[in-house]
């Protein structure tokens, strides 16, 4: 199937200075550790003092609550937090970004949203959830909780070799589907998946569309409406941003539908002894007091971003992506083993891998005595990690910050780590 | 490397790249009890046969990283032949060494001290304690055998 969203010549469309990059980073400078060389950001994304500034500043100038007081300050609360969500809507190509941003805490939440939301109104015991088995468990979970209380068949698409999903019998695995719930890039292989394509297919069988934008919209430029889904979610900390917000956008008509998920203040319009009605969206989801300084860190992360380009940045990572594995390859040939696809263009910038006879927790901990942080483990997706017939993996991930010597203190301490263990 | 080297001793290597004990038993008549480390999806399987109270034959399968294997190993080597009772007690000096266990004296009965005198080969896991992460890896194996032998003596 064609992929519309692997572009190619990506190289020549721009270039970014690093180091540059990194000294707007205070972690980089203020981390009691040397050498302090951090490959994973696909965890977790450091943050640019422009974003931990814009928290501060919140909080000394102006920290009120929202939607409630009439007092200055309260007003001007709710105008940054209201901002904030209309450049993520933006940021994503949100045709009407004020309504169809729904804050939550993290993408976990956004999925859970979404299914107890749209899910729980939808689906019947005779309908089918089509996911991957390459989803994080934030898209798998879900389902399957919802599964437990209402009952349909949770059915999964399979990745062949190179990480690339089978889609030969896509129309078999579409009959009786309700919801396709898709990531855009696998948190372990990279992947980028077809997801344009595979939306126009759902939707001719009548599905609704939700995609995993969580590693994909900190990298990649994003246009919800282009992609043509349903659904999106994405999370803060992932691109520059605090800890503790995400969002999910939804098409206007579907949040609409959608039943409320978690009740407090806030999320309604009227409470009386005999019930309550909802509010407008996107306020009928947020109930209770939200993340406010987080908004506004988000938008000044969202700011950083775009001052320096998603092009830019997808540019650079492919280009140290591409040096990782042509080093990895050259120094380790076949002891090392890396998953997902062969051919960088068609990957974020993530590398699972494993070191021949070292279990990834013992690579991970060498690592960290060399000052390298890499993520050990099953990355919260399991049914992937059985696929590969592995326990874990070890992954490397880049961001805009990363360097070429970075990528080359990986692989000395990854030779270390096999002279460690031979 | 002078940190690591606590942690990854030569005998703890010796047991990842040799494991004693490994493989699996017949069940019944032996038991078999699962554990799994979420954090980093390693399991561990202890198949075990306790006759008259003593046990008398343990194995171990499963994947895991070096630690929780030569733990595993090693636990194997310790109780093997032991009584179910200093098995247990064992297990809870193994604990106290890993620093779980901050009394002397638990359910009325005093652990020994931790030396090689008392914890013999053991005494190589002590460098985890350094790495509170990885004390998740090393228990791993020596909680599944507390489930083997409660399984053993309910049966």
């Amino acid at each position: 199937m064609a992929n519309e969203l692997m572009v190619d010549n990506i190289l020549d469309q721009g270039v970014l200075d690093a180091q540059a990059i990194k000294n707007d980073f205070p972690i980089f400078k203020e981390v009691k550790q040397d050498p302090f060389v951090y490959l994973d950001s696909a965890a977790s994304s450091q943050r640019p003092y422009s974003v931990i500034k814009s928290m501060d500043d919140y909080y000394r100038q102006t920290h009120a609550n929202v939607h409630r007081g009439v007092y200055r300050i309260a007003e001007q609360a709710t105008n940054l937090y209201e901002n904030a969500r209309c450049h993520l809507g933006k940021f994503l190509g949100a045709p009407h970004p004020e309504l169809e941003i729904v804050f939550t805490k993290n993408a976990t939440e956004a999925f859970n949203l979404f299914a107890q939301g749209y899910g729980r109104k939808f689906l019947s015991p005779r309908d089918v959830v089509l996911i991957t088995k390459m989803e994080h468990h934030a898209n798998i979970v879900p389902w399957m909780i919802l599964k437990e209380q209402i009952g349909f068949e949770l059915r999964f698409l399979d990745f062949d070799d190179d990480g690339q999903l089978i889609l030969d019998d896509i129309e078999e695995k579409l009959k009786g589907v309700k919801i396709l719930g898709v990531t855009m890039a696998s948190n372990v292989l990279g992947t980028i998946n077809p997801v344009k394509e595979l939306t126009q297919m759902a939707h001719s069988v009548g599905a609704v569309v939700i995609a995993d934008g969580a590693q994909y919209s900190p990298h990649f430029t994003t246009n919800v409406k282009d992609l043509g889904v349903d659904a999106y979610c994405t999370t803060a900390h992932k691109m520059l941003g605090p800890t503790g917000i995400g969002a999910l956008w939804a098409k206007r008509s579907i949040l609409q539908e959608m039943y409320p998920f978690l009740g407090g203040g806030e999320m309604i319009q009227n409470v009386t002894t005999e019930g309550f009605t909802t509010n407008d969206i996107p306020h009928k989801f947020e109930a209770g007091t939200p993340p406010i300084a987080e908004a506004v860190g988000l938008d000044a992360a969202l700011t950083y971003l775009e001052g320096v380009s998603l092009t830019a940045i997808r540019a650079h990572e492919l280009s140290l992506l591409t040096y990782a594995m042509d080093l990895m390859e050259e120094r380790f040939g076949s002891r090392i083993k890396v998953f997902g696809p062969r051919d960088p263009k068609k990957r974020s910038g993530v590398i699972s891998f494993e070191l021949e006879g070292v279990h990834p927790h013992d690579v991970s901990q060498i690592l960290d005595q060399e000052g390298v942080c890499v993520r050990a483990g099953h990355h919260c997706a399991k049914p992937l990690m059985t696929s590969l017939n592995v326990p874990a993996t070890a992954r490397a991930s880049f961001y805009l910050y990363n360097t070429e010597e970075d990528v080359e203190a990986l692989v000395a301490a990854l030779e270390r780590t096999e002279d460690f263990f031979k | 490397m002078s940190g690591l080297e606590d942690l990854y001793r030569e005998i703890i290597l010796d047991h990842y790249k040799n494991p004693r004990n490994q493989g699996t038993l017949e069940t019944p008549p032996a038991v078999v009890e699962q554990g799994y480390n979420p954090l980093c999806g390693d399991e561990v399987k202890v198949f075990l046969v306790v006759e008259d109270e003593i046990v008398k034959d343990i194995k171990i399968d499963g994947q895991g990283c070096s630690i929780s294997r030569s733990s595993a190993s090693l636990m194997s080597n310790a109780v093997k032949g032991k009584s179910v009772k200093d098995a247990q007690t064992t297990i809870r000096t193994f604990k106290k060494m890993l620093a779980l266990k901050d009394e002397d004296d638990i359910d009325g009965e005093t652990i020994e001290p931790i030396n090689e005198h008392t914890v013999g080969e053991l005494i190589a896991l002590q460098g985890v304690v350094k790495f509170p992460v990885r004390i998740k890896c090393a228990t791993l194996p020596w909680n599944t055998l507390t489930q083997a032998l409660q399984s053993a003596m309910a049966k």
